[in-house]
């Protein structure tokens, strides 16, 4: 944006701040430096002014001030556009600071700059300081930008989506209901339209883009629904708690004996270890990486997954 | 007082064009609606200062005052809305028209900090308990219809499992005390004792993290709080060298370094996830949903481990002595099992 364009929308902001009264587009032209001569030039431009104004979020209103007034005309009502008086003591406002620092590298981190300056200018003192407390990060992730602007301007969308243990991805069309970070991952929840049913997709599963398949508003989020709930219905473990009974070394396989229920010797160097799993794939999948530290006793089909488990690795 | 730069009604201006700065003119029109307001309410405020919490130079800065003193309206009466001075530095506003309060916040703004915030109030840690609840209720008011949306975006936070330790991590980084750890090192299956001066405690991707000079190695180390096996606060004060840097953990946590061993991994459909969860430097298809990854480690166990658990679905193709490492691996532990 060049600085000419720059002082013309500031211009614009100013005297329709200003105007208690609307005011139309000749009467803007009259007031606002910067508008070209001729009447079509200056309507192409103000249009795109307009557009410009309401994509930074200014509420910039359409209206007539009686009923006699033929030409529409615009203001910006004080408040619409103000954001209210907000003060924060210096214990929320240094939370405020580390809340902002979440974002640092992911999608959002522009917005929370960004509203962070506002608040700023709104008298906040959120200072940068570093602080002995806890600090989180986000991490980014490619789809997020998309599915965000999705769920929040309710839009259906498609993407390509590898399912675990898919050789190929497939197209998937969903009316996303809410991103959730679960574990450290990002999660989309909604409705998929081809399975006409709930479903919740892992982000860093999808491939290519994600695109908009409708307009903003078009997606219904169904009464009383929460997205966290969903992707934790869907993520959870089954939560039946087997018991495992293990050998395993003396002095090794430690991240079997941190669960442990029960240990007692077994032999010289050995040790008959009991612990609680519930999916047998993965046990075995996590016993076999102690190799020869550990060897599943009981149940039957633990060991024999740890069984396959092995020889698949020596395939 | 400093004068601007006359105010010209012609538009261009100053000779500044086209401007130094990459910002684009939208932001620089969003800085330009805050200035003002930030001004206004502290009555009178330094260059430095304030060019230093719009993350712009001086220069800049002293380019956007003139540019908002040369704003003028032509009619009725020709007149101009803002008033300012930057005399010896300081920045006052002596008329500022309209434009004293700043824009409400956008959609995702708004979201960006509840979301955050909400998080944060969900690792629950320490006394910032109050502070949170207190600054989520007031920014969700001054937000209004703008936050809503935020409740679409949710962050979980799993409880800190480990609440005794992350006290005394808490105490320890406060009394800057020196602390002991049995800690767990799973890809050598070692618990390891080292002494370690703290530095700071991270949440990363889900986790929480004691990041801390460790005097075992020698260099700073990250520490993930599950895997700490026992914790001791020590009478010791910490001492963290000088030329201790916290890592960038925004660039990934696990950072190969270039004298690591190189892996080269060839995964089926239901071992991709290994990609997912490591940086790899090189991720080759190969059709059928087959992938080659070629990853960095600096210690060849930590290789050993996870192709025992990939089982059929991944094979080390390359060293080829590490491949054979983990076939004999798996026949030792095979051969346990006849």
């Amino acid at each position: 944006m060049s600085r000419r364009k720059t002082e013309r929308l500031l211009g614009l902001v100013v005297c329709l701040l200003s105007s208690e009264r609307y005011l139309t587009a000749l009467q803007i032209r009259a007031a606002v430096p910067g508008y070209p001569e001729s009447f079509e030039a200056f309507k192409r431009m103000f249009e795109r002014d307009k557009e410009e104004l309401r994509e930074l979020g200014i509420p910039l209103e359409t209206g007539s001030n009686s009923a006699f007034d033929e030409e529409p005309g615009y203001r910006i009502p004080r408040q619409a556009y103000e954001l209210p008086e907000i003060r924060l003591e210096p214990d929320e406002a240094a939370v405020l600071a580390l809340a902002a620092r979440v974002w640092r590298q992911a999608e959002l981190a522009g917005a929370a700059a960004g509203a962070l300056l506002k608040l700023r200018a709104a008298g906040v003192d959120a200072e940068e300081t570093p602080q002995p407390g806890i600090e989180p990060r986000l991490a980014g992730e490619a789809a997020f930008g998309p599915l965000w602007e999705a769920v929040r301007d309710r839009r259906p969308v498609t993407f390509a989506y590898r399912a675990v243990g898919r050789s190929e991805p497939q197209q998937r069309r969903l009316e996303p209901w809410g991103v959730v970070n679960r574990h450290g991952r990002w999660y989309v929840a909604g409705h998929d339209r081809d399975r006409d049913a709930v479903r919740v997709f892992r982000l860093s599963r999808i491939e290519g883009p994600v695109r908009f398949t409708g307009p903003s508003g078009s997606v219904t989020v169904p009464e009383g629904t929460d997205v966290r709930e969903t992707v934790r219905a869907w993520d959870t473990q089954p939560p039946v708690q087997r018991t495992a009974l293990l050998r395993v070394r003396n002095g090794a396989g430690h991240g079997i004996r941190r669960y442990a229920t029960s240990v007692r010797p077994d032999g010289e160097g050995w040790d008959l270890v009991e612990a609680p799993f519930s999916d047998v794939l993965w046990y075995a999948e996590h016993l076999a990486s102690f190799g020869r530290a550990v060897i599943a006793v009981e149940p039957a089909d633990l060991r024999e997954a740890v069984i396959t488990q092995l020889k698949g690795a020596m395939a | 007082m400093t004068t601007p730069t006359p105010r010209s009604g012609s538009g261009g201006s100053g000779g500044s064009s086209p401007r130094a700065s990459t910002a684009t003119g939208s932001a620089r029109l969003q800085r330009l609606l805050a200035l003002v307001p930030y001004v206004v309410s502290r009555k009178a405020v330094g260059l430095a200062e304030t060019a230093a919490a719009f993350g712009v130079s001086e220069r800049e800065l002293v380019d956007d005052l003139n540019l908002l003193w040369c704003v003028e309206l032509r009619s009725p009466d020709p007149y101009c809305p803002i008033d300012l001075s930057y005399e010896g530095g300081e920045i006052v506003v002596s008329q500022a028209e309209q434009m004293d309060r700043p824009l409400r916040l956008a959609v995702d703004e708004a979201s960006a900090l509840l979301v955050a915030l909400r998080m944060l109030a969900e690792i629950g840690a320490g006394g910032e308990r109050s502070a949170l609840s207190r600054t989520i209720a007031k920014l969700e008011a001054a937000a209004g219809e703008a936050g809503v949306p935020s409740a679409q975006v949710a962050v979980q936070v799993d409880k800190i499992a480990q609440q005794a330790q992350l006290t005394q991590l808490q105490d320890a980084l406060a009394r800057r005390r020196r602390v002991h750890l049995s800690y767990y090192v799973p890809g050598r299956d070692e618990t390891t004792e080292r002494d370690v001066d703290p530095m700071r405690l991270l949440v990363v991707e889900g986790r929480t993290y004691l990041e801390g000079w460790c005097r075992l190695a020698e260099g700073v180390r990250l520490f993930r709080l599950d895997r700490v096996l026992g914790l001791q606060v020590l009478d010791q004060p910490a001492e963290v060298p000088a030329e201790a840097e916290p890592k960038d953990v925004d660039q990934g946590l696990y950072r190969p370094a270039p004298e690591d061993l190189q892996v080269e991994i060839e995964l089926a459909p239901l071992g991709r996830w290994v990609a997912e969860y490591y940086p790899c430097e090189d991720a080759a298809d190969l059709g059928d949903g087959r992938l080659r990854v070629k990853l960095r480690t600096p210690d060849g166990r930590w290789v050993r481990r996870l192709a025992l658990r990939l089982g059929e679905n991944g094979r080390v193709v390359a060293p080829a002595d590490l491949a054979a490492q983990v076939r004999e691996d798996a026949a030792a532990a095979l051969a346990q099992y006849a």
